[in-house]
């Protein structure tokens, strides 16, 4: 009796202990304003906004902090969460609606802990349980660069996020069950430089695992399976711990060129949101992405002793294929049949390659029928028209199952008019 | 057989299931606005109404599109009577050698008809698809801006004529 009594009183003060600290976290100071953006930079700043520069590119941070059409870094993009919609902040250097008059100090502890410099909590769309294990010479870097972006006037957005998550201080406990605050832990054995400089680049600044990791109930990245798949914006971010295991095995050099060019030629062109993450990465010199590959390539099972053997493909519905065929032949084939012209240029990948036609879910595929991928700059690799209002659920279905069958060597997709129109509905609407 | 209903007129044609929906249109049907640009979906010449959207017709197969009303320029207007659009594009002389205009112009009545108020900005975003290589670009928008501005100041008068 005695004894249980002595748990619960420990049981309760532990709980006690934990709240005061998660509450004392919800209570955070602000970090005093400058009274005027830092003034002009002296040209000694030069080499730190260059590797600022290097990190922005390596984070992609303008991708999140721009809105569509709108001026570089000043935010407002909408991102859809499970939890709501969130709006990206302003982070050019304006001193009413920006970080113009945040400290070097107020910035570094967003980065790390998650805290504006008002002392409000973000929320960890905002990837800072990654950007917190940067070094102090890269924050700052990163600090100078921003600090020297053209100013834009644009208040930030109202969030508009379900209750309870719109109370700001109820991070405190998300931030004491997930954020892992402080440096990455040295490797347990000895690596090379290279390895190092990927790890810290993945892990840290580009933070692959926000979107390649699936999310526990919290949104968080769930424990114990670190870069084994995850969703986004309707798109399935494939595995990272399993290249070694596709139909074709990504290697060292195809990893790079993906990365750095957004084309693998044995498994397709980056589309969706990864599309802007390799346009941003493309800026990288080649050392830092040949660094991020080696050390994603290190997660990698061992390559299979055997190549898989080739999948009984079962005998897919006839009329289907006949259907499929005849919407490929007029709406595909121009493009990616064997031998036609547009295969041969541009280190297009064969379809049957294709990282969405080979995945284990259509989703990928039914995003890029119902989509295409936009145009690249003046890269025309990538290009790939809609065809959302050219073919009906069942239609894609068709085109689907003929593709996989005929130039992936699979089974049809199960299903696949009916997840269709589901995506359709998840898609944001025009 | 496959049925295509264009401009509001049904046709029955005898065609390969494969065939390119620009490939109906031109050779089976004699409606020739449509042009074939590219083939791939790339240049927006071939661009013709399905269910009110604007698609590439070079890469719709017909036998997708049966049922569905199909509408080409040639439904727009006459040279008599020419749209609201076709006759913007005349008064800004909007066509050098005119090849992309069928296209341009589908493209921009699909966004007439579904978002009339659209700014030059939001139009110059919707007709990024389409292509013009003799590059009348700034007389193609010059000359959608006007009808668009047409079509509003025609909303207005009809709706102050009904509260008249």
């Amino acid at each position: 009796m005695k004894r249980m009594r002595k748990f619960a009183v420990g049981f309760a003060a532990s709980i006690l202990a934990a709240a005061v600290g998660v509450i004392a976290y919800a209570w955070q100071p602000a970090i005093a304003a400058l009274p005027a953006p830092a003034a002009a930079r002296a040209d000694d700043q030069a080499s730190l906004v260059a590797r600022g520069a290097r990190l922005a590119e390596a984070g992609d941070c303008m991708y999140c902090h721009t809105a569509q059409h709108g001026e570089p870094f000043a935010g407002g993009l909408p991102i859809g969460t499970p939890f709501g919609t969130i709006y990206s902040t302003n982070i050019t250097p304006d001193p009413q609606t920006g970080i113009g008059r945040w400290s070097l100090a107020a910035f570094t502890r967003a980065l790390r802990e998650g805290v504006s410099r008002d002392g409000h909590l973000l929320y960890p769309a905002f990837p800072y349980p990654h950007f917190t294990k940067m070094s102090d010479e890269d924050i700052a870097a990163l600090y100078a660069y921003l600090q020297t972006r053209t100013p834009v006037d644009a208040p930030a957005h109202p969030d508009a996020l379900r209750f309870p998550l719109n109370f700001r201080p109820l991070m405190a406990g998300w931030n004491w069950l997930f954020l892992k605050k402080g440096p990455l832990a040295p490797p347990a054995d000895a690596q090379s430089a290279a390895w190092l400089r990927g790890r810290y680049l993945v892990e840290g600044p580009a933070h692959c695992a926000s979107c390649h990791t699936p999310m526990n109930a919290l949104g968080a990245e769930k424990s114990g399976s670190p870069f084994a798949g995850g969703r986004i914006d309707g798109w399935n971010a494939p595995p990272l711990n399993a290249l070694t295991r596709a139909p074709k095995p990504w290697t060292q050099a195809q990893l790079v060129a993906y990365l750095h060019t957004g084309i693998a030629s044995e498994h397709g062109a980056a589309a969706g949101p990864m599309l802007p993450v390799t346009q941003h990465l493309a800026n990288l010199p080649e050392s830092d992405v040949d660094a991020m590959a080696t050390y994603l390539m290190s997660l990698q099972p061992a390559a299979a002793a055997q190549p898989p053997a080739a999948v009984a493909v079962p005998p897919a519905d006839a009329a289907q294929l006949r259907a499929g065929a005849a919407l490929f032949t007029a709406s595909c084939a121009a493009c990616h049949a064997d031998g036609a012209p547009m295969r041969d240029i541009g280190g297009r990948p064969p379809l049957g390659l294709g990282s969405a036609l080979t995945a284990d879910s259509p989703r990928n595929a039914i995003q890029l029928v119902l989509h295409g991928n936009p145009w690249n700059g003046s890269a025309s690799a990538h290009y790939m028209p809609p065809f959302a209002d050219v073919f009906d659920d069942q239609q894609i279905a068709d085109v689907l199952a003929y593709a996989r069958v005929h130039y992936a060597q699979r089974p049809a997709w199960p299903d696949v008019a009916r997840r269709a129109a589901a995506i359709r509905k998840e898609n944001p609407q025009p | 057989m496959i049925t295509l209903s264009v401009n509001g007129v049904d046709h029955a044609l005898d065609i390969d299931p494969s065939m390119p929906l620009l490939y109906a249109l031109r050779n089976h049907l004699n409606l020739n606005g449509a042009k074939y640009g590219c083939g791939l979906g790339q240049c927006g010449a071939c661009t013709v109404h399905v269910d009110g959207k604007p698609v590439f017709s070079c890469v719709t197969p017909a036998s997708a599109v049966q049922g569905k009303p199909i509408r080409t320029i040639e439904g727009l207007g006459t040279p008599d009577r020419p749209s609201p659009l076709q006759h913007a594009f005349i008064d800004h002389q909007a066509a050098q050698c005119g090849y992309c205009i069928a296209g341009m112009i589908m493209r921009a009545q699909a966004l007439l008809d579904t978002r009339p108020t659209s700014t030059e900005a939001e139009i110059r975003d919707y007709l990024q698809p389409n292509l013009c290589r003799c590059g009348t670009h700034m007389r193609i928008i010059g000359a959608i801006v006007q009808a668009f501005g047409a079509v509003a100041k025609q909303h207005t008068d009809d709706t102050h004529g009904a509260h008249a």
